[in-house]
């Protein structure tokens, strides 16, 4: 799926003239798809709002919402490009815990003086983990192992080491709390808050619920920052464009696109501003997915990964280095699972040996959920992100409608199903 | 006169923004060998598809009468089971099965279930004497070369009993001697009752085997030529609507220094290490000169300029190569690249072009930093280059966003083209460069060569259709069982010549 808005087709000035409302029409739907990811992931959220009687939006739950998944979208990133580029990882769940269970022991139990500091331990897990994904992705590369053979070794081989590290069935804690402000913490309001309405204060010395409300101002901010940025890149786009004399989606269209998007962001922020602001860790994933997509949109690398996906003897002999791509590939993915691994051991407090258990297969479905081929060369990094909210958001929301985690299971199941079938049948009709 | 066994009416089919057909008349008589010609993306492979079912019935308007009746294929089984067969051109067999597990592969000799494979064996062999392939059964079809392939093929389509048989471009990837031997297999299928439908590019074979020569063009019929008014010039009109008075475009040759320069090259075989399939080749090419590598299938051309282009092909490769004099290392396919050197490959769908991707992407793939900074691309200087090759190549397309794998072939060898001209390279190799291209845009290929060598530009053209060496180049080398074997002046050469250096060669190359 490509982003840039796919003029209609076009031959002649005349037939331009016949063909605008098609190309209005087709532009339309072209885009409609591209945002039908967005549009479900809204639908779903708006679901589990009405049934789950007003929950899901509440503040507390949405940081909540962010804190737990907020490792499966990280991952997500890097799976995104393992993908892409033809592959899969199996072992990200497996290297998270092995990875969180690292930190545990360097920061709890090893006696290692000042690198027991949790920024330095943070960043040897981070170089730890892209060193696993060297190792992976080295007989990938340049052995032509297939990635499913090496990662499922991999999966084996880091859960064992993981489990090992913590001596059996035992978890090791509690982590320093500097740590886990990674996963648990917010921004600290730089501007102080914002008093809207005092708090009543009632006869016993109590606060009387719901009556106060002070904002987050800091968090307030950045939320609108980011829109404006968001709006102002957009339209700029969009100008440079059309003085070049290309075409770019219908004005409204892209009126509305902005509108909601900036409505919705707006909105969440403003949830998160009258709690406690912005949890750090959804700060974390921002810059990083704003990092993957510049990325794989605008660099040379990101291209190069597509291309290779797509054909890879083709890209070869376009000069492009396969292998060298390929093992670059695996060490992103294992920095990000060593950074997933870092998150969970955050929130949960403490390292045990089952920590992102699983997770991988949430991650490649995730992926896949947000429109990745898997025969490689076809994904969109913010397809990849929605598709982990959708996972998130059900999983959320299931558990609190009180839904046995067994029927969940088979829901995000059948929603993968659903997904992947549904982009299938469109791609096929087109 | 005989009976019509095919008739189709009207055809019109259309996809997203596209009318592929519209209102396309075939008819075909029981007993003849009826050519179907027309440029690439006239809509003939279409055609076929609509006639065999692989666009089930509904999808389409018009009419298909076939032996009388009106037919609504649902897909292959039901047309297969009626008697057509269709052979494609990249040709559907399981490499590693056999060629009896091949021809029998979903109608299997079988009882319960369980396979009877002396009922396989002997119908395969009988099968195999038809269409005078002498190879075993139990061979592997990756074993054996894509002219037998095809024969293979053949074999599977008389298994079904068929009664119409549809080649579409059965001899593109076939050696002169291969393609012979087909064109007089389908005569004698003609001699048997069975009436085939050839969809060819090569005038000559249609000229050689064909009653009747349908042309189409841009999606409609334009003419159906009996046997007597056949004739290539004709044809040709037809096929791109002006008569093309000369089929290779003028030029004037300004030959400068020597650009290229390989001594010695040698390189051995990937998997059968001891094999030597290069054997110490000799080779240059100057400044604005267009040099033409001729050869039979199986030569080592393409090996030679693979090797060449970053070691793309075999191991152990000695010998050096100079550019401008200065010895380069070629070690790399992007050391290669830098230094000027680029190599349009013979299987564009392979080795050529990302097909899920668009245009835009295929052109600029090889020299991403000519339209970076730092890393990052430029969105509009990357459109801008996609749209100024896209004219310059003459790419026909609804836009740049169009994806490389709905472009006929001659529009994707054009992007593959583009890619290569962006890089800006001082050597070009382009090996079969018109390969399954129609008449028209290989005019437009060779215009496109005869320009990059007047801007001085080295040109080799790798090709094994001697006409068109002898057409655009300025001398030709004879390659034969890894060795060159002769060099000429183009002005000097003839298709008798070329042969003969080939004759004497094999005596030598033992």
């Amino acid at each position: 799926m490509s982003t840039e808005s796919a003029p209609g087709p076009q031959t002649g000035v005349a037939q331009d003239i016949q063909q605008a409302p098609r190309i209005a029409v087709s532009a339309l739907v072209t885009n409609l798809r591209e945002y039908g990811l967005v549009l479900a992931l809204i639908a779903i959220m708006v679901f589990f709002q009405f049934t789950t009687s007003g929950t899901l939006f509440k503040p507390v739950n949405l940081s909540n919402l962010v804190q737990q998944n907020s490792f499966i979208i990280v991952m997500a990133l890097g799976m995104l490009l393992v993908i892409v580029s033809g592959h899969i990882d199996l072992s990200v769940g497996s290297v998270a815990g092995f990875i969180g269970a690292l930190a545990a022991m360097m920061m709890v139990i090893w006696p290692l003086g000042p690198l027991s500091n949790p920024l330095v331990v943070s960043i040897i897990c981070l170089i730890v983990g892209g060193a696993i994904g060297a190792a992976q992705g080295y007989w990938i590369a340049y052995h032509r192992i297939p990635s499913f053979i090496v990662t499922l070794a991999g999966m084996l081989i880091f859960r064992g080491i993981c489990q090992a590290l913590l001596g059996g069935g035992s978890s090791v804690g509690p982590l320093p709390v500097g740590f886990k402000a990674l996963s648990s913490g917010f921004i600290p309001d730089l501007i102080g808050p914002l008093t809207l309405i005092p708090p009543t204060v009632n006869a016993a010395g109590k606060t009387i619920v719901g009556s106060g409300l002070t904002l987050h101002l800091t968090t307030i901010v950045i939320g609108l920052a980011a829109v404006l940025a968001y709006a102002y890149f957009g339209l700029r786009a969009r100008r440079t464009r059309e003085r070049h004399g290309y075409e770019a989606e219908p004005f409204s269209l892209f009126v509305v696109k902005t509108l909601v998007i900036s409505g919705l962001a707006l909105f969440l922020v403003y949830q998160f501003a009258t709690y406690r602001g912005l949890p750090i860790v959804l700060m974390v994933m921002g810059v990083l997915i704003a990092l993957f997509v510049f990325v794989t949109k605008r660099m040379t690398i990101g291209r190069r990964i597509y291309a290779m996906g797509g054909n890879a003897k083709a890209a070869q002999l376009s000069g492009i280095k396969t292998e060298r791509l390929t093992l670059m590939v695996f060490i992103n993915m294992g920095v990000l699972s060593a950074l997933g691994g870092l998150i969970i051991a955050a929130r949960l407090g403490q390292a045990v040996p089952a920590a992102g258990l699983g997770s991988e297969l949430d991650v490649i479905a995730a992926v896949f959920i947000g429109g990745a081929s898997a025969m490689g060369g076809v994904g969109q990094v913010i397809g990849a992100v929605v598709g982990g909210f959708i996972m998130g958001v059900m999983n959320n929301g299931m558990s609190i409608m009180g839904v046995n985690v067994d029927w969940q299971q088979v829901v995000k199941g059948l929603v993968l199903l659903g997904a992947v079938v549904f982009d299938v049948y469109n791609k096929n009709k087109a | 006169m005989a009976s019509t066994i095919l008739e189709m009416r009207d055809i019109t089919k259309t996809f997203p923004g596209v009318k592929a057909l519209s209102n396309v008349k075939l008819m075909v008589e029981e007993g003849e060998i009826h050519a179907v010609v027309g440029e690439n993306g006239a809509g003939k492979s279409t055609l076929m598809k609509v006639l065999s079912g692989v666009y089930p019935s509904g999808t389409y308007d018009g009419q298909i009468i076939y032996r009388g009746d009106e037919c609504h294929f649902k897909g292959i089984h039901d047309s297969e089971r009626k008697g057509i067969v269709i052979i494609h051109q990249e040709l559907a067999l399981v490499p590693m099965l056999s060629i009896a597990e091949n021809i029998f592969l979903g109608n299997e000799q079988a009882k319960y279930g369980v396979i009877d494979w002396n009922a396989n064996e002997t119908r395969t062999s009988a099968l195999l004497k038809k269409v005078g392939l002498k190879e075993d059964p139990n061979t592997l079809i990756t074993n054996i070369g894509v002219g037998k392939q095809q024969l293979v093929e053949i074999a599977k389509a008389l298994s079904k009993e068929v009664k119409l048989l549809i080649l579409d471009e059965p001899t593109a990837s076939l050696s002169e001697k291969d393609s012979q031997a087909l064109l007089d297999l389908l005569l004698e299928f003609k001699r048997q009752g069975i009436t085939s439908i050839l969809i060819s590019h090569k005038l000559n074979e249609v000229n050689r085997v064909a009653d009747k020569v349908t042309i189409i063009r841009d999606g409609r019929t334009i003419e159906t030529l009996a046997k007597k008014d056949i004739s290539e010039d004709r044809i040709i009109t037809s096929m791109v609507g002006r008569s093309l008075d000369d089929r290779y475009p003028p030029r004037e040759p300004k030959i400068g220094e020597t650009v290229l320069e390989v001594k010695n090259w040698s390189v051995y075989h990937p998997i059968h290490a001891e094999r030597q399939v290069i054997k110490g080749i000799n080779l240059n090419a100057r400044k604005g000169e267009v040099v033409g590598i001729a050869g039979l299938m199986g030569a080592g051309r393409t090996e030679f300029a693979m090797s060449l282009f970053g070691r793309s092909y075999g191991r152990r490769i000695t010998g050096e190569v100079f550019l401008n004099g200065k010895p380069i290392d070629v070690s790399s396919v992007s050391k290669a690249v830098e230094h000027g050197i680029a190599y349009v490959t013979e299987d564009r769908k392979t080795y050529g072009l990302n097909l899920i991707d668009h245009i835009k992407h295929n052109i600029t793939l090889a020299n991403l930093p000519g339209v970076s900074r730092h890393g990052v691309i430029d969105d509009l200087r990357e459109l801008s280059v996609a749209n100024d090759y896209r004219g310059r190549t003459n790419i026909r397309a609804s836009s740049v966003y169009q994806m490389t794998g709905n472009l006929s072939g001659g529009n994707q060898q054009k992007v593959v083209l583009s890619k290569w001209l962006f890089a800006n390279p001082e050597v070009l190799i382009l090996d079969e460069p018109t390969r399954g291209i129609d008449v028209g845009a290989k005019y437009e290929i060779y215009t496109i060569i005869a320009r990059l060598a007047s801007e001085g530009k080295a040109i080799i053209v790798i090709s094994s259709e001697m006409p068109e060496l002898l057409g655009i180049t300025d001398r030709i080398y004879v390659m034969n069982e890894g060795r060159i074997v002769g060099e000429m002046a183009a002005s000097d050469a003839s298709q008798e010549k070329i042969m003969r250096a080939i004759v004497r060669g094999e005596g030598k190359a033992s």
